[in-house]
């Protein structure tokens, strides 16, 4: 049976109008004061979670084809891009309102605390991905080596889920939660799929043969 | 990060068996409630007498609603919002704390008599959480070492052992399906630590009764210390040779030490404590420099001359 249309009907621009809704939800609530006793926090670790839930969607669409033989490569792209603009908007946030550009402390905390070295080395591994996110980039680079560079996006999503975890006290559930889906999505790229068939994306050329 | 979580009465909270047997009371104070609730002020906190106290800073207290609304009281879910949200039903009367241990005279004491036989002082301190967030709170409190003057203690005594509720009927975060942290939740003192002025058990904030979320009906409040040592909801007080547990040092004992003294020279080792954000600043609140023992350095480094304060954290 082929894949119902309905999961590809929207535009692909639709991810990132609905993706970034959030973001200006957070924003907008931090501005004019309607956040609580501690904006600050409420933003930068919203942005941080979202940017997080983003990078999953994106992890979880090779995995939706293989096992539910559900296509969304469409939206793939911009699944990254949203969840890149979130780890820039986090990143910005904790640079200018939560360090307020205290750059002695800024490098400290890079060198001395794993959860920031961490959390920047998960942004340093996006942002080559971010700038290669375009057709003209597969093209130059070829689509073996640009899809090789693209996993990199596999240690930023762990990196990310740690640095999470490492600076909560004691063990609220949600950042193990988020570790255990991002460790469940990096452990089913290492299972087989039951029939590939022949060369290509295994899900686009079943579907194909089918139709 | 804020996560919603539906708050899920157990069974038994369902149909409050009070409510269920006195019914007839019930409706009848209904009535009067519809009386009252025409002259009674919004929020119907009990007012409390209080004196001034000379302990007092003079910057600019946070409001009620930073205070009650912001707080870490894990018996209640790890959000800062959730003590808010579910400290609510706590019941708080009768409340007795038990005192015991290394002192001739064993007892109780009562929270009401707590409330009524002693000069309430308005201290307003500092509060430096160990999460490097800080605050002015204006507690209503009394020197803990008045009120424990009449266990008189025995001369071994060097420490105080203090201990939470633990009642997960009505605390959810005891009753999680995992644990977040052993309960009852335990904190200690060296004896002239506890006997310190600037010591005090907590009844109250901002004049009025201490919210739930706050601790009530009473908590040990110590300025000098990261605000986890100021232990909550207290029903157990004992006096020790030995140095008490404390949660936090059992819980990780690399990050959190028995002292746990505020102090921006000695970084919790997965964060800087050089500075820290006073909360109600709004987005864009300066940081401000840490003090060292948050600011009463003059009333209490005395207390730790000769000690190597990066060992004993």
């Amino acid at each position: 049976m082929a894949q119902s249309k309905l999961w590809t009907a929207a535009p692909e621009w639709a991810v990132y109008a609905v993706g970034l809704v959030p973001a200006a939800d957070l924003f907008v609530r931090a501005f004019s004061n309607a956040l609580g006793a501690d904006p600050l926090r409420i933003l930068e670790n919203g942005l941080g979670e979202w940017a997080l839930r983003f990078l999953i969607l994106g992890l979880a669409v090779t995995p939706l084809m293989r096992l539910a033989r559900i296509n969304l490569v469409k939206y793939r792209r911009a699944l990254g891009l949203v969840a890149f603009i979130y780890v820039v908007l986090h990143l910005g946030v904790y640079l200018v309102l939560d360090k307020q550009f205290f750059w002695g402390e800024i490098g400290a905390d890079i060198v001395k605390r794993p959860y920031i070295t961490i959390g920047m080395a998960a942004f340093v591994l996006l942002v080559p991905l971010a700038v290669t996110s375009n057709r003209l980039s597969i093209r130059k680079m070829g689509a073996a080596g640009w899809r090789k560079l693209h996993r990199l996006v596999y240690p930023a999503v762990l990196f990310g889920a740690v640095h999470y975890l490492l600076l909560v006290k004691a063990w609220p559930p949600e950042p193990i939660i988020y570790l255990v889906i991002v460790v469940g999505l990096l452990a089913l790229r290492f299972v087989k799929p039951a029939r590939r068939a022949r060369g290509g994306s295994p899900g686009l050329a079943r579907e194909a043969v089918r139709q | 990060m804020s996560v919603y979580r539906y708050p899920v009465p157990p069974a038994s909270e369902i149909t409050p068996k009070s409510v269920v047997l006195n019914r007839r009371a019930f409706m009848a104070g209904a009535a009067g409630l519809a009386f009252a609730s025409q002259v009674a002020p919004a929020r119907a906190a009990e007012k409390l007498t209080t004196v001034a106290s000379p302990f007092s800073t003079d910057e600019a207290p946070n409001p009620l609603d930073d205070i009650s609304g912001y707080c870490n009281f894990y018996e209640f879910g790890t959000g800062k919002g959730d003590p808010a949200s579910y400290a609510g039903d706590l019941t708080t009367r009768p409340w007795t704390i038990e005192v015991g241990g290394l002192v001739n005279n064993p007892g109780t004491l009562d929270i009401d008599d707590l409330m009524t036989n002693y000069t309430l002082e308005d201290r307003i301190y500092r509060l430096r959480c160990v999460e490097a967030w800080s605050m002015v709170v204006p507690w209503v409190g009394i020197p803990l070492a008045s009120v424990l003057e009449k266990f008189d203690v025995q001369g071994s005594a060097k420490y105080v052992a203090f201990e939470t509720l633990v009642r997960p009927e009505e605390m959810p975060g005891q009753r999680a399906g995992y644990r977040i942290l052993p309960w009852p939740y335990v904190e200690g003192l060296r004896l002239d630590e506890a006997m310190h002025p600037l010591t005090i058990l907590a009844v109250g904030l901002h004049g009025e009764v201490l919210p739930n979320q706050n601790g009530a009906p009473v908590r040990l409040v110590v300025p000098w210390k990261y605000g986890f040592k100021s232990i909550k909801s207290i029903v157990s007080i004992k006096f020790t040779e030995e140095e008490p547990p404390a949660t936090w040092n059992l819980q990780n004992p690399r990050e959190y030490g028995f002292y746990s003294n505020v102090n921006p020279q000695v970084d919790h080792p997965r964060w800087s404590q050089a500075t820290e954000r006073r909360i109600g600043g709004g987005l864009f609140a300066k940081r401000v420099e840490t003090q060292m023992f948050n600011g009463y350095a003059d009333q209490v480094a005395s207390l730790y001359e000769g000690m190597d304060l990066s060992k004993y954290f």
